[in-house]
């Protein structure tokens, strides 16, 4: 124990900086966001994860985004784990028919203002599961959308460099 | 286990029936309904493990391995053209939630199941249903009902769909006793995707998509699974560098994986630098997966016939330089575990799984293994290349968290070894092969178990002359693992379902599919 805290003192930070933002559908729907909402939003946000049937990939990736590399809370944003504490909700998946009530449910129970952020291929557009007979076609077939975030999974820096454009 | 004792009569005497010769590389035999109930109670008495059981609108298939020699494997099929079948459930409880999940899909009914209400069916799917099922208006009549739990001063938790962290969706609910846990109950189904449907007719190509989507922490096993039976059922043979690479990317799969489970065990003990440190690694990980292969979790990077992502020198070194990396800093890492009893008190003597129930499900991966279970199918039925490289299986007869965490540290130190291996020992040519011509059979059928960093995954497939999916399933580990942990769980304070939950980390999108 004591080696491993020594050893913290004297290493370099692992934390990165952030990439800049160079998807230019995330920076249309960033712009996308009105001015208002931009004040409202200042400079902290909680977020709210719905898994709304991804793979898991998605999830993977955006547990990452707690690592120390990306360290996600220095720009003010966290995951939180009631919906009543959150102004983001995050969904992943198709929305499978199954999860439908339980988002829905998530959302209503969000005070607002709030947005709603679609990560990853198959909660922007249903992905491979697109004509299933278990899915919807991705959130916005369920929820107004806010912003998109594609990838299949979106890299962490590709999830970091959405959220920071929440911020504009 | 691995030797068969002479002594002992063969556990598959007598389940004969016509053999179907499209099938490979293990026996298929269509059988008779007295065969089928005999298998059932074979697997009852523990001289045969049920290993896959899965269905067709007019047929059931159920795969058996033998109890004492895993690399015995059958497949037994019974029609059913009055669209139900002997219940397999009855005597052998491991089969009753695929018999459940089967029943929602397919218009067939167990007869004898003691338990017939729906399991991946939520009553949401709206007409029609999947390959025909009748299912659809049983299940949105009415709630689903949970299991009565009798006594005094007994309370509910229900816990999820939605959960605290980020993490998949499924339902928990846990009757206490005060803070004893005195049954937990698992609702799952909610990531249900209709997998096997959208794969039913599709190309090669977008079904081997969507397998490596079953379940993404097991992209590399579920795409080296459904390869491996498409492979087998059109003698379709990988390259040797394929298949080298191939066993590269599932190593550092598991890999990532076990270094993000230990962390993570620690962390639901309240352990957060454990948590930080090994989190680091697995970044580490999925970068030089990215720089190599070109994706962070190797998606779609294995084919049928090989791979599409060759690995260069400097993908050889880079890949070299983190496995000396990882085994100094995670070395360090584990003796930290070693000498925290604070941690351990959280760890030793929770969520004990009892052998006995291990054996009887025929649980794989970290999870049998920690109760005793030699298993893995690297070794049996084993494939290649891992009959070339050198590494050992571990296992504890414990069962508890600690257990399980030992059983990852351990296989995170193979699959180090496995890497090095296997950088020595890769073959150079080509990476991919042409697709064989058919050779005038009509639907040839291929099977493959691969052993995920959960456990064994089996894929089993049909492709039609057209050189389609007729029929593909795909069964995760978790279906043996998931009801062995409302049996580990039972007992235990429910301050410690999250960490006897992870270190289960059983696949919710796998299951549910």
């Amino acid at each position: 124990m004591r080696k491993t805290l020594f050893e913290s003192l004297t290493l370099r930070p692992y934390t990165e900086k952030p990439a800049t933002l160079a998807d230019p559908q995330i920076e249309r729907m960033a712009a996308e966001l009105s001015a208002k909402t931009r004040s409202r939003l200042g400079r902290s946000l909680s977020l709210r994860l719905v898994d709304a049937g991804s793979c898991n990939a998605c999830e993977l990736e955006l547990n990452a985004l707690s690592n120390p590399y990306y360290d996600l809370e220095r720009f003010g944003l966290r995951f939180v784990a009631s919906p009543r504490h959150a102004d983001v909700l995050l969904v992943t998946g198709p929305v499978t028919k199954n999860m439908r009530e339980a988002l829905l449910r998530t959302f209503e129970a969000m005070p607002a203002p709030k947005w709603v952020v679609a990560v990853g291929d198959c909660a922007t557009c249903g992905g491979p599961y697109a004509d299933s007979y278990a899915c919807e076609r991705g959130v916005q077939a369920v929820l107004p959308v806010d912003l998109r975030i594609s990838g299949c999974p979106p890299s962490p820096g590709q999830l970091l460099a959405g959220l920071l454009a929440l911020f504009g | 286990m691995t030797v068969r004792d002479p002594s002992l009569p063969d556990p598959f005497a007598g389940l004969s029936g016509r053999v179907i010769d499209a099938h490979r590389p293990w026996p298929r035999a269509e059988v008779q309904a007295d065969a089928w109930t005999d298998a059932a109670s074979r697997l009852q008495r523990g001289i045969l493990t049920l290993i896959g059981l899965w269905g067709e609108p007019r047929t059931v298939h159920m795969a058996l391995a033998d109890a004492h020699e895993p690399s015995r494997i059958q497949v037994l099929s019974l029609d059913c053209p009055n669209g139900s079948y002997p219940s397999v459930g009855q005597a052998h409880p491991p089969a009753v939630r695929l018999e459940r999940a089967l029943g929602d899909l397919f218009p067939l009914v167990p007869i004898g199941l003691p338990d017939t209400r729906p399991w991946l069916d939520h009553g949401k799917w709206g007409a029609p249903g999947p390959f025909g099922s009748s299912r659809q208006e049983a299940a949105s009549r009415g709630d689903y009902e949970f299991m009565p739990v009798a006594g005094e001063n007994i309370h509910q938790l229900p816990v999820g769909p939605v959960h605290a962290g980020v993490i998949e969706p499924g339902h928990f609910r846990i009757s206490a006793d005060g803070d004893t846990i005195v049954r937990l109950e698992e609702r799952l189904g909610y990531t249900h995707k209709g997998v096997e449907s959208l794969m039913q007719g599709a190309d090669l190509i977008r079904a081997a998509q969507l397998a490596c989507r079953a379940s993404g922490d097991s992209t590399v096993a579920y795409g080296l699974a459904f390869a491996r039976a498409v492979e087998s059922a059109l003698g379709w043979e990988p390259p040797p560098r394929a298949v080298w690479l191939r066993a590269l990317m599932a190593e550092l799969e598991r890999l990532a994986n076990h270094l993000g489970d230990v962390g993570a065990i620690c962390n639901d003990g309240g352990f957060a630098i454990m948590h930080a440190h090994c989190s680091v690694l697995r970044e580490q990980v999925l970068r030089a997966t990215l720089a190599s292969f070109g994706h962070r979790l190797m998606m779609d990077r294995v084919v049928p016939g090989g791979v599409v992502a060759d690995l260069d020198a400097a993908g050889s070194e880079r890949i070299g330089a983190l496995v000396s990396d990882i085994r100094h800093r995670f070395g360090r890492l584990v003796e930290l575990y070693d000498n925290t009893a604070s941690l351990q008190d959280r760890t030793v003597g929770t969520g004990v799984l009892q052998p006995a129930y291990a054996a009887q499900f025929g649980a794989g991966g970290y999870i049998g293994r920690a109760s005793n279970r030699r298993c893995d199918a690297r070794r049996w039925p084993g494939y290649a290349p891992y009959g070339a490289l050198d590494f050992e299986i571990p296992v504890l007869d414990k069962g508890d968290v600690n257990a399980r965490l030992w059983i990852r540290i351990r296989e995170v130190e193979q699959s180090l070894r496995l890497v090095e291996q296997i950088l020595a020992g890769l073959p150079a040519g080509v990476i991919q092969t042409a697709r064989p011509c058919p050779k005038g059979q009509a639907a040839p059928e291929g099977m493959a178990i691969v052993e995920g960093f959960r456990g064994d995954i089996l894929a089993w497939i049909r492709i039609s002359a057209a050189g389609r999916v007729e029929r593909c399933h795909l069964r995760d580990p978790s279906w043996f693992q998931w009801p062995l942990l409302e049996a580990a769980i039972e007992n235990n304070i429910v301050a410690d379902f999250p960490i006897c939950n992870k270190s289960f980390n059983c696949a919710y999108s796998g299951h549910d599919l």
